[in-house]
């Protein structure tokens, strides 16, 4: 099967003329026509035979330009995109067209990479499982009774059941790293600014982070280094040069490299199979003449409260703009959950509560900035768990909105403070359900993530691990 | 006996900055010259869903230069914030504005009327323009509408984002200006300064520069504890969208006896934002506001804070030309020249050196300065200001100024053989042809060969047609 292949792989094989693209981007769509019915991960499949005959033209000059030259890949539906409609997998948008490509589509078709389709998710990145959506609930190929966790349900779901090469996720509080995990694929939050946001419906502006779901961290480390880099639309995107991170990733030592592990995080809530997992990962690492450490986190719970005042706060800011004025549909399609967040968010910005909520929510995050930092001196990355339970069933959450929270607890510490982390497979529960690793960083110091990450993948063989379908 | 009272007006005034782009996008900022509506968009001005602002530098700079000019301090460390409210003409639901440190703060503007200090002065970004306007009409078919969502003689609102995130500077005073007279005379200040700045054309009519005051009265007499009453007025009201100086005063002298009046009577006025009708020459109630509106403010997370820097902040210092005061006051030690009349002539730093060149030209040609930019001023002498060159300019100066004596008999004779010898013409000045006058001051000069002052001869003419009108009649 192609799409086994990593990115590097595909490239060898298109330029050595063994398949071509279009055999690529057919595989795809036999996929896709095989499992979508049942995944439900697709909002938009672009036009089978347009994408078809983009991969003939593309074939007619096969350029060894870019290592994404010919590949196909999807896009959460958060990203705008010239011709092709994007819901944010909500009909408040109805079928927005957008007059422009969001910068990281724009990059990508740039490098001749193939887009063939949008991805559900999350209505406007609100949820953890893939549930809170307009499109109907994206379901687990490992098990289609569950969830594929979120907001970037749909994209981990179609390279786990390999529908495209990679896909483009966002993540807000873990909405990359939770859906990898339980879909068993890899995937990076990136440091905040990395990779420009222009373009992504915003969530909540101060988190929101653009970043590769792929099948293995090499997969990621391609990716990023023709999606990173400084973008004149985005302010906050950072001007910091982009390494090279393939070569990184195969020649640098880990050796001596320090682990943290930190016992707030392996507490109570934390599922007993997901914690042998990651036990067996540090021996991993140990083989790896890896240092593992011993730190604390004292703050950790804190995360949550932050997470959730800062981001509400933001989101009710961010759509604002979805007045009913100009967008396909009124605010009263907006789902209980958004609408919720929403509230929460004007309640903590208003006069008189303001201070209460939101400030004290901003000296927190200040709070756990200096906590990672101190964390970070001590040891050069944190190896934690992605999510404290394994995939859920398909309507566990709908009526506990506190319980879906968290599903994050493990994730949103990450994204107040800036610093990137690579959620990649570790283990199967007893249940056959994947269980996800995150390797926490310095700001930048994703090239060191990716040479742990794939370092540790070719020791084991989790993440070739694919469903049955 | 009646109460007497301090008026008590703080003033917000608006500026668009006259940048080349917008103040968040690269749009054209140009929004009065655009030949049709809606031409300067992109998606970070219309709101588009995944648009993101990226402050402009220029915008930034022009603020911090006009904080400097009216002796502010500067924020070295500054940010941007989100102002929400629901309007059709805000795309995002909330304008890009600076809450708690604007750019610069603690400033001043002398009148002659007393110091007025300035609480801050901050950047922000205008809104689109609404349109109301009724379908078939001229300014709705200009705008291509689809007619196909609208029927014939429906009211509807269109609107021009062309403005919408032009940059927008906001100078707020502190409550220190006591009469209507002040308030203009501020505001005038303000708007030569931002001129002379080249910051912002202020063009009133169009919008470019809006003014806005806040007026309330405090009572002064029954202090019998003989303590001046120094705390502000329980109520404010907001005089609103005035576009002209004349309407600014005249609003404030309207508000100022209609709130007299309310307090006489024992009540307090109500709250509120009021307009001014022009025609009428009233104040009238806009919007009551029941409760304080909560704009919800916070930090704008898609711009990070902005550190002015030394080294910025010194490059802005050193491009900012001689002070506009400094100047005028210089120029009326050295040559006599009174300010008024050098802000009437000048309005920008060229014009300045341009004309402080001609003033050592007068100078050297022994004319007296004073008087020259006094005929300037009341256009009594026709030249080109900063075209002519100086030499020119003298000249006309010499001769102009250098007249023939003429009796008054003698010139009332010669006028009055003039216009016995041509009753038509006297007749078409009478019927209001008021050109013919220098038919009149021709054939005078030219009988009596000499050159004389041209005010005068006209003033003679004028005399002698209504003696003979008299007689006729």
């Amino acid at each position: 099967m192609l799409l086994d292949k990593t990115i590097q792989e595909l490239h060898k094989g298109l330029v050595n003329k063994e398949f071509s693209v279009f055999d690529i981007v057919k595989e795809c769509y036999d996929h896709i026509e095989q499992s979508q019915r049942k995944l439900n991960a697709f909002i938009t499949v672009v036009d089978k035979d347009a994408a078809l005959k983009q991969a003939m033209e593309k074939d007619k000059a096969i350029s060894s330009s870019s290592l994404l030259y010919g590949i196909p890949f999807v896009l959460k539906d958060t990203y705008v995109s010239r011709g092709i409609r994007t819901t944010c997998a909500s009909r408040v948008l109805g079928d927005f067209i957008s007059p422009y490509n969001a910068t990281v589509l724009q990059k990508l078709l740039d490098a001749g990479a193939i887009l063939i389709g949008k991805m559900n998710m999350d209505a406007w990145g609100h949820g953890a499982t893939s549930e809170n959506t307009d499109f109907g609930p994206v379901r687990n190929p490992w098990d289609a009774t569950r969830v594929a966790g979120g907001s970037s349900g749909g994209c981990a779901v179609a390279i786990a059941a390999r529908m495209a090469v990679f896909a483009i996720g966002e993540d807000t509080g873990g909405s990359i790293r939770n859906p990898a995990a339980w879909c068993n694929i890899t995937g990076l939050k990136v440091t905040y600014g990395r990779v420009s946001r222009y373009g992504c419906i915003a969530y909540a502006s101060s988190f929101d982070t653009v970043g590769p779901m792929a099948k293995t961290a090499e997969d990621c480390a391609v990716i990023l280094g023709v999606i990173a880099g400084k973008d004149p639309y985005d302010a906050t995107s950072s001007s910091n040069d982009v390494p090279d991170y393939v070569n990184i990733m195969q020649t640098k030592k880990v050796k001596n490299v320090v682990i943290g592990i930190s016992k707030e995080f392996y507490g109570d809530g934390l599922d007993s199979d997901i914690r042998q997992a990651i036990f067996d990962a540090q021996k991993v690492f140990k083989d790896m003449g890896v240092i593992i450490k011993d730190i604390s986190m004292p703050l950790f719970d804190y995360g949550i409260p932050v997470y959730y005042l800062i981001g509400p706060s933001e989101t009710s800011s961010n759509l604002a703009r979805y007045d009913g004025v100009r967008y396909g549909n009124r605010r009263d399609y907006f789902t209980e959950e958004t609408t919720r967040r929403i509230m929460m968010g004007t309640h903590a910005l208003s006069t008189g509560y303001y201070d209460e909520y939101y400030r004290k929510a901003q000296k927190a995050r200040t709070l756990f900035i200096k906590e990672y930092e101190k964390m970070l001196s001590v040891c050069d990355v944190v190896l934690m768990p992605v999510t404290p339970t394994h995939a859920t069933k398909i309507g566990e959450f709908a009526n506990d909105p506190l319980k879906n929270l968290l599903v994050d607890v493990y994730t949103v510490s990450q994204n107040p403070v800036g610093v990137p982390s690579l959620a990649l497979p570790c283990g199967f529960s007893q249940s056959k359900l994947p269980i996800g690793m995150q390797i926490v960083g310095k700001m930048f110091s994703e090239d060191l993530l990716f040479a742990l990450g794939h370092q540790y993948q070719s020791r084991t063989n989790w993440h070739t691990q694919k469903p049955s379908l | 006996m009646k109460e007497s009272y301090t008026t008590i007006i703080g003033m917000e005034i608006h500026a668009e900055v006259k940048t080349s782009s917008k103040m968040f996008c690269g749009c054209k900022n140009d929004p009065f010259h655009a030949p049709k509506p809606n031409i300067y968009t992109c998606p970070v001005c219309l709101g588009l869903p995944g648009a993101l602002p990226v402050p402009n530098k220029k915008a930034i700079e022009a603020t911090i230069t006009l904080g400097l000019a009216l002796g502010c301090k500067i924020n070295m460390l500054s940010k941007f914030d989100r102002k929400h409210y629901f309007y059709p003409d805000l795309p995002k639901g909330y304008q890009i504005s600076q809450y708690d440190i604007p750019f610069c703060y603690d400033g001043i503007v002398q009148t002659s009327e007393g110091t007025v200090r300035i609480r801050r002065v901050h950047l922000e970004e205008d809104t689109a323009k609404l349109m109301h306007s009724t379908i078939n009409n001229e300014a709705f078919d200009s705008a291509q509408p689809r007619p196909e969502l609208t029927s014939k003689g429906e009211h509807v609102t269109l609107i021009d984002f062309n403005r919408s995130g032009v940059p927008l500077i906001e100078v707020v005073t502190e409550p220190d200006i006591h009469s209507a007279s002040q308030a203009k005379e501020y505001a005038k200040k303000l708007r030569q300064i931002i001129r002379y700045l080249g910051i912002a054309e202020c063009d009133m009519e169009q919008g470019g520069m809006r003014l806005e005051a806040n007026i309330s009265l405090r009572g002064i007499r029954n202090q019998e504890s003989g303590i001046r009453n120094q705390e502000l007025p329980p109520y404010k009201v907001e005089l609103k969208n005035i576009n002209s100086f004349r309407f600014l005063e005249k609003g404030i002298a309207y508000e100022v006896a209609r709130q007299a009046e309310i307090l006489d009577a024992g009540k307090t006025p109500i709250q509120e934002t009021r307009g001014y009708d022009a025609e009428k020459q009233i104040t009238f109630t806009q919007r009551v506001k029941e409760t304080a509106e909560d704009y919800r403010y916070f930090p704008e997370p898609d711009i990070p804070p902005i550190r002015v820097g030394h080294t910025w902040l010194s490059a802005i210092q050193r491009a900012m030309p001689e002070p506009m005061d400094g100047v005028f006051s210089r120029w009326q030690k050295q040559y006599g020249v009174l300010p008024e009349y050098a802000g009437q002539l000048c309005e920008k730093p060229e014009q300045a050196t341009w004309l402080e060149g001609l003033f050592q030209a007068f100078d050297a040609a022994g004319l007296a300065v004073g008087m020259c930019v006094n005929f300037l001023v009341h256009k009594r002498i026709q030249v080109n200001l900063f075209s002519d060159s100086y030499e020119t300019i003298c000249n006309t100066f010499q001769q102009a100024t250098q007249l023939d004596d003429v009796s008054d008999d003698e010139l009332n004779r010669v006028v009055s053989e003039v216009v016995l010898q041509n009753p038509k013409i006297a007749a078409q000045y009478t019927s209001g042809k008021t050109q013919v006058m220098n038919f009149f001051i021709g054939q005078v000069m030219k009988r009596m060969q000499k050159k004389l002052d041209a005010k005068k001869v006209e003033r003679a003419v004028k005399k002698i047609i209504a003696q003979q009108n008299h007689e006729l009649s």
